[in-house]
């Protein structure tokens, strides 16, 4: 690759190996190794204190780990100092300065570079129309709303046209509503950005909507990294399982040469696994449905109705299979369907799990 | 609708939730109420009483005399110069000391900073008179300070360090110190490590990163302890009468000279007044040249 082409390329493939990084006997980052892709959206997920920020961190400079290296690109990036990286980044309280103006805010990182006067106006006007905020330079930050703070420590982070972007949990102060609206957003700006965008979160839904690909992180270590879809239809192991969706696991029982749930065989596309490992089934409340029918293709789940919830899409039913096993189905709301004749509480619930929708991990509950 | 809003509301209650209201705001008000009246009696009353003595002279007689006496006197302008000149050193020096104390001290962890910060607080636990002798016996010409560097043999002669004024200017940095430290720590503390990390990301080194983000966000805090301590500075009284050894005169000195010696209350009053006057103006001049109510939010 010569050097003007490098210098044109939008994005950058960051590879990381081996990181790790302990505080006390506690292993924030544990052996992470991960390539991206140049211009993927990738999104580091998992719950609070699995180290997913500490991996962001580290990215960013502002973490040293104890091993491990780092690139961005060709180069190694493991000893370079946080504002010799290049990189941009969104915060997770936006980090706006106060006493600047939102023009200020945003062309903080030109007047850094010794950008021109009459450039970095340019740019910055080209960053505020970006993110639809054309018109608003002269703002002060604490007449903004929560959603326009949002965008303009978004237009801040790409002004300079960094090859990476890094965003620690960016979306996390918004409202719901707002929230959705910004990931689809989020997600356009990244087309046209073509920069490589590193985003942390700890809520699932956003890592499935917005990801080329996600990584789970959990105790400091990779879990799986994978597509949204093959992560949630093949979860790798009982944490994605559980983690990814709303998720109920129920224990198999093995017998000779099939997995039984409950005392009768599994019903399954996908080729069952040989021996005697403890597997358990991953039944999603939205993959169940009402049958009556004992089709070869089902797996029977019906149970006794212990609560049901309206929540105005869809209604959940919890529903008890004895044995202390509860598991809960989504059923949706619409008139014309029977599903909307939900038996009482206490009353009989014919379910199934249809074959193709099986769902298996190895492992205890 | 709005002007129906605007207006007193009639409806479902509207009298009783009103007077509710009504009796929440006078409950507030009768808490203050003890405080309100003790201030007035203790500062206002004898703020003013003391203040208008400076406008009679000594026959009882409306008149400037005791201003004249001020402005016309070289010894009063003496007085305010060297007031003056002491309160900037000392200030000068809280600062240069202070600033970094409590930059280190915000970026400590919340436990080790609050253990760091008694030993900060720790000289309010004493006297003001007892710390100051306290300082006469490390400073003075036979002290620990002079043996000591005479022992090792870096100087010959005893320095002069004590009844002048290098003596009053510790003695006052040593006192007025936590004044400036503690509103500076207090609003250190408040500022996000995420500002400064974001500057960092935008490419500032950290020290741009420090003087373009940091110190901006810390003036409130820097401009509350300066003020705190430049007024203090003015009217200290102690400090100077111990550690100056009759060389250094402020003007709570020269107040007191005046009442003590002379037992002339106006002309004693008219120099309060100008004191008051100058911390006042302190305070404008300050806040002009920070420039803080601009600075942060509304």
């Amino acid at each position: 690759m010569s050097k003007a082409d490098k210098d044109n390329q939008k994005s950058l493939p960051i590879s990381i190996e081996s990181l790790s990084k302990s505080y006390g006997d506690v292993y924030a980052l544990d052996d992470v190794s991960l390539d991206i892709k140049a211009g993927e959206f990738i999104t580091l997920l998992g719950p609070s204190g699995s180290g997913k920020t500490t991996l962001l961190m580290t990215l960013a400079g502002f973490v040293s780990p104890d091993q491990g290296s780092i690139y961005f690109g060709q180069q190694e990036m493991t000893m370079r100092p946080p504002h010799m990286r290049g990189l941009g980044m969104v915060f997770q309280n936006y980090a706006l300065f106060p006493f600047m103006s939102v023009a200020e805010n945003v062309g903080y990182p030109l007047r850094v570079r010794s950008m021109s006067k009459a450039d970095q106006k340019k740019k910055i006007d080209a960053s505020l129309e970006m993110v639809q905020l054309g018109g608003y330079g002269e703002r002060r930050i604490h007449q903004l709303s929560g959603g326009q703070m949002q965008r303009v420590a978004l237009a801040r982070a790409m002004v300079f046209e960094p090859k990476i972007i890094l965003m620690d949990e960016p979306l996390s102060a918004l409202d719901k509503k707002l929230r959705e609206h910004m990931q689809i957003e989020l997600k356009a700006l990244h087309q046209k950005l073509e920069a490589t965008i590193v985003y942390v979160t700890h809520d699932q839904r956003e890592a499935l909507t917005m990801s080329d690909r996600i990584a789970v992180i959990n105790n400091g270590r990779l879990i799986q990294v994978d597509a949204p879809k093959a992560l949630y239809d093949q979860p790798k192991d009982l944490f994605v399982a559980d983690f990814i969706g709303e998720s109920v696991l129920l224990q198999l029982e093995n017998s000779t040469n099939s997995l039984m749930l409950r005392g009768k065989p599994l019903k399954m596309t996908n080729p069952m696994p040989n021996g005697v490992d403890p597997y358990c089934l991953v039944i999603r409340p939205e993959l169940l449905v009402r049958s009556n029918s004992k089709d070869d293709t089902v797996n029977d789940l019906s149970g006794i109705v212990s609560a049901s919830v309206y929540q105005g899409e869809s209604v959940l039913v919890m529903v008890d299979l004895g044995n202390d096993t509860k598991i809960s189905v989504r059923l949706p709301a619409h008139k014309s369907h029977s599903s909307n004749n939900i038996p009482e509480v206490g009353k009989q619930i014919n379910l199934g799990l249809h074959a193709e929708d099986v769902i298996i991990v190895a492992g205890k509950v | 609708m709005e002007i129906a809003a605007k207006t007193q509301l009639e409806g479902i209650n509207s009298k009783a939730l009103a007077k509710g209201r009504r009796k929440e705001g006078r409950l507030f008000f009768n808490l203050a109420l003890p405080s309100l009246i003790i201030i007035m009696i203790v500062v206002f009353i004898p703020v003013f009483w003391l203040s208008s003595l400076s406008f009679f002279d000594r026959a009882g007689d409306l008149s400037w005399v005791n201003y004249d006496r001020i402005f016309q006197g070289q010894l009063y302008i003496k007085t305010f110069i060297v007031t003056l000149k002491i309160s900037f050193i000392v200030l000068f020096f809280c600062i240069l000391l202070g600033y970094p104390l409590s930059y280190w001290l915000s970026q400590l962890p919340d436990r080790i900073a609050g253990i760091l910060m008694v030993f900060v607080l720790l000289p309010f636990w004493t006297s003001v008179l007892v710390r100051t002798y306290a300082w006469l016996v490390i400073l003075q010409r036979n002290g620990i300070i002079n043996d000591t560097l005479i022992s090792i043999g870096w100087i010959d002669e005893p320095l002069q360090l004590a009844h002048n004024l290098t003596g009053t200017v510790i003695g006052m940095v040593h006192i007025l110190l936590p004044f400036f430290i503690l509103p500076l720590f207090a609003s250190m503390r408040g500022i996000d490590n995420n500002f400064v990390r974001a500057a960092i990301s935008l490419g500032s080194s950290p020290r741009e990163a420090f003087w373009r983000i940091f110190f901006i966000m810390s003036l409130p805090g820097f401009f509350a302890g300066t003020v705190l301590v430049f007024v203090l500075a003015l009217g200290t009284y102690v400090t100077p009468a111990l550690l100056g050894g009759g060389k250094i005169q402020m003007l709570a000195q020269r107040i007191d000279s005046t009442i003590m010696l002379y037992s002339n209350w106006g002309a004693a009053s008219a120099l309060g007044v100008v004191l008051l006057i100058l911390a006042f103006a302190t305070i404008w001049i300050f806040n002009r040249a920070f420039g803080i109510d601009k600075l942060f939010m509304r």
